[in-house]
């Protein structure tokens, strides 16, 4: 009796430490969530802060006149002549129209300076689709230069930066306002064009294209293969020492550094098999290296996870082994190895190391057109822009890493759902 | 069995595809350049130039160091090689006998202009005025020892750890900071070059430091290239945007990087004078700022009518809208040679005269 008071007595008086101790225990729980939380928000907030002017770019209004004799073209139809004719000179002509008390070599050569080297390309293309706009005249937007456009977007912000225009330029810009004649459009080159070293014509669309074409390289390799080993290991191998070494080389190579798998695909792939560097084939093949293990790792996971019963019942029926693997443990385990892929996948688009040793690591302009085509891929591009010295790259170096942290976003929710989804309990 | 066959399939046409790629490679209709990360700016804007002009397709540019690029150039002839690449510094004897030894016999060199490096500080910062010898001393891992630290055992031509903690010993012109210098590592071109000219350029005005070089080139090399490594001088990374950031955040701090980062960023960041001459263009242009390097790059004779547009791609780089003074790669930041070794490399690049091996290389 006696005892018994004693022992409730030493529980009362420990019970409210230990409800402290409970309630500290939670309370690091959350800290420690809400600081990754934070991390994340302070990460998001300063990618979207500085990236957010990428999407929309700097246009001056020109009135272009399709002058046969300042072009140089004799005949509208010889390819030759319109490849070569004097584009650049219809743009001065037009800012020289617009700006009329502009005199003196370099003067002009300041106001020359305001629009992108691009509108010439682009009247050419114009021009050369529909020739018979020869003689005829058009008001046209066209892209400003990138120190316009960084000077223009930081006067809407407060702080302009005058650092690359002067203040001649700084008067012209301010009479395009007056009139008008300049503002920030939509822009849409940079979902579409290739990358450029000038960053108002710069573009992810090659390197979207790029990491594209190789993980679709890299899916069609390492998904079969990836199952195809996943299902010997789990219901053909024999258990020996061979099949327990393959196992631990398996999880090993899991977590191998990335840049490994560069060193062997340049030495495999490049340097042996005598594949061309800087093509979605190769930056597949070494991302396949990379990503099996993973896929390997999770198919097996989801074969495991279908219960022997299953098996049974259909051997019982008297399906063979093959058969029993084919129509009943695959479809089942199916989802498991989906996610397994797409986690595997998500992983391979983030990758620069590997593909760092084989030439993807490149300044390419033109849009690859299929897998043996030199291309790049987006996180690439983000590490070549974040290294270039134009400041215009800053935003744009930010912009792209919003683009490849939705595709992730994307696939890693789809992997979820997948498994939500499908997912079926025993 | 019908599965199995199904297998075989799938590995028979990933076989054929990586067959029928290397095909493709045997008719490479770009072509293909690599080497140093300082010229990549240029070379990069001279490439897309080349290919939105609609002369051929754009040529591909990898970001290899001027060293990697040297080791892929000099691999050998044939189209898995790239055709140029290019070097912030000269082709060294080595890297030359290297190409003679794997059949790369005939090579055109290209000298394309000048980058300055520049010491610079947060605009909130006094301007820094040094001279190499301030730098060779404040950065160098050994140094003579300073009078304060002579007795009968270390003389003025004893070398001694770098002692220096502040600007102010080292110069007594100088402020009173702590010696803080941002830089690239070893691995960057930027840093054998800050080596070579600003570091070199101060260790050889001490003349004893000077006669040694008769004797024994590779010490006289270590003391005057080798930077201190006790937490004075900062390896911040290949990335100059990175060091430009932490300058702003740091004010105190020195930084070393290329002038077209200065040039870029001339609201943040300040170049520091050396010798009495601020880094600017014209200064860099007339060789009077001393801390500038030439920039190179090397063409594959024997590619030429192999690999198409590699002449037209030569004909872009060394015309005047290009190189000139008044030039797009000078918008981009690249110092132009004068006039008279301009036209001396144009006239080299149209009759495609190779090096012979008798050039003064290193």
């Amino acid at each position: 009796m006696n005892k018994d008071a004693d022992t409730t007595d030493r529980i009362k008086e420990t019970l409210a430490r230990r409800y402290r101790a409970e309630r500290r225990f939670r309370f690091y729980g959350v800290l420690a969530i809400i600081f990754g939380l934070f991390c994340v928000v302070a990460l998001f907030v300063d990618i979207v802060s500085k990236g957010h002017g990428a999407f929309r770019q700097t246009f001056i209004e020109i009135e272009v006149v399709y002058d046969a004799e300042v072009l140089g073209v004799s005949d509208p139809n010889d390819a030759e002549q319109m490849a070569f004719a004097d584009y650049e000179g219809v743009v001065k002509r037009a800012l020289s129209r617009k700006f009329e008390n502009v005199s003196g070599r370099s003067e002009r050569r300041q106001l020359n300076r305001l629009i992108s080297s691009s509108a010439a390309y682009d009247i050419r293309d114009k021009l050369v689709a529909d020739p018979g706009l020869l003689g005829t005249r058009e008001t046209i937007w066209v892209l400003a230069d990138d120190d316009v456009d960084t000077y223009y977007k930081s006067v809407a912000s407060g702080e302009p930066f005058t650092g690359r225009v002067n203040e001649l330029q700084q008067a012209w810009i301010d009479q395009l306002q007056e009139h008008e004649e300049i503002r920030l459009q939509f822009n849409r080159r940079f979902f579409t064009s290739g990358d450029s070293r000038e960053p108002e014509q710069a573009g992810i669309g090659g390197a979207t294209i790029g990491s594209f074409l190789t993980l679709l390289v890299t899916l069609v390799l390492s998904f079969p293969i990836g199952v195809a080993a996943a299902v010997y290991l789990e219901e053909f191998a024999p258990k020996n020492r061979w099949t327990d070494f393959i196992e631990v080389n398996i999880n090993n190579l899991a977590a191998v550094p990335s840049i490994i798998f560069g060193l062997l695909g340049l030495a495999i792939f490049i340097n042996f098999f005598d594949v061309p560097r800087s093509i979605p084939i190769i930056g597949g093949l070494v991302l396949t290296l990379m990503t099996l293990p993973t896929i390997i790792i999770s198919s097996r996971a989801a074969i495991k996870s279908v219960p022997p019963s299953i098996r049974e019942a259909a051997i019982g029926m008297g399906a063979s082994p093959m058969q029993v693997v084919i129509q009943h443990v695959l479809p089942l385990a199916m989802p498991g190895m989906l996610t397994g892929a797409i986690i595997g996948m998500a992983q391979a688009l983030g990758e620069t190391a590997p593909l760092l040793m084989i030439g993807m690591v490149a300044f390419i302009v033109d849009l690859p057109g299929g897998f043996t085509d030199p291309a790049t891929v987006l996180p690439v591009q983000i590490f070549l822009w974040a290294d270039s010295p134009e400041r215009a790259f800053v935003e744009r170096t930010s912009a792209a890493i919003m683009i490849l942290l939705s595709f992730l976003i994307t696939m890693n929710t789809v992997a979820v759902l997948l498994r939500r989804r499908l997912e079926r309990r025993w | 069995m019908k599965h199995n066959a199904k297998l075989m399939a799938i590995g028979l046409a990933t076989a054929i595809s990586v067959g029928s790629s290397n095909s493709h490679a045997e008719a490479r209709d770009y072509i293909s350049i690599v080497g140093s990360s300082t010229v990549y700016p240029f070379a990069t804007v001279v490439a897309e130039r080349f290919g939105k002009s609609g002369r051929g397709a754009t040529p591909k540019v990898e970001s290899t160091g001027s060293g990697g690029g040297m080791k892929l150039f000099c691999a050998g002839v044939g189209t898995s090689h790239p055709d140029i690449t290019n070097a912030s510094r000269r082709m060294k004897k080595s890297e030359f006998e290297t190409c003679q030894k794997n059949g790369v016999k005939d090579v055109v060199e290209v000298l394309i202009g000048f980058d300055g490096i520049v010491l610079a500080n947060s605009k909130t910062a006094k301007q820094m005025n040094l001279s190499r010898k301030d730098i060779f001393l404040a950065l160098a891992k050994k140094v003579p020892a300073p009078k304060g630290m002579q007795d009968s055992f270390t003389t003025a031509t004893t070398l001694v750890d770098n002692p220096y903690k502040t600007w102010k010993e080292v110069n007594p012109a100088l402020p009173d900071a702590k010696i803080e210098v941002l830089g690239p590592p070893p691995t960057s071109g930027t840093r054998d070059a800050f080596a070579e000219l600003a570091l070199e350029g101060g260790c050889k005005s001490f003349d004893w430091i000077k006669a040694i070089k008769k004797q024994d080139k590779s010490q006289y090399k270590k003391i005057c290239h080798t930077v201190r490594e006790d937490g004075h001088y900062i390896e911040a990374g290949e990335n100059d945007n990175l060091i430009v950031q932490k300058l702003v955040a740091n004010p105190k701090a020195l930084g070393v990087f290329g002038f077209s980062f200065l040039d870029q960023n001339s609201d943040k960041v300040q170049g520091s004078k050396i010798e009495g001459v601020p880094p600017t263009f014209d200064s860099i242009a007339d060789k009077s700022y001393p801390v500038s390097r030439p920039l190179y790059f090397y063409v594959k004779k024997a590619h030429i009518g192999v690999v198409p547009g590699i002449k037209g791609y030569l004909t872009e780089f060394t015309s005047e809208k290009a190189w000139g003074p008044e030039g797009y790669l000078a918008e981009k930041g690249m110092i132009p040679l004068p006039d008279d070794s301009r036209s001396t490399f144009a006239s080299n690049v149209k009759s495609l005269k190779v090096m012979t091996g008798k050039e003064d290389l290193h």
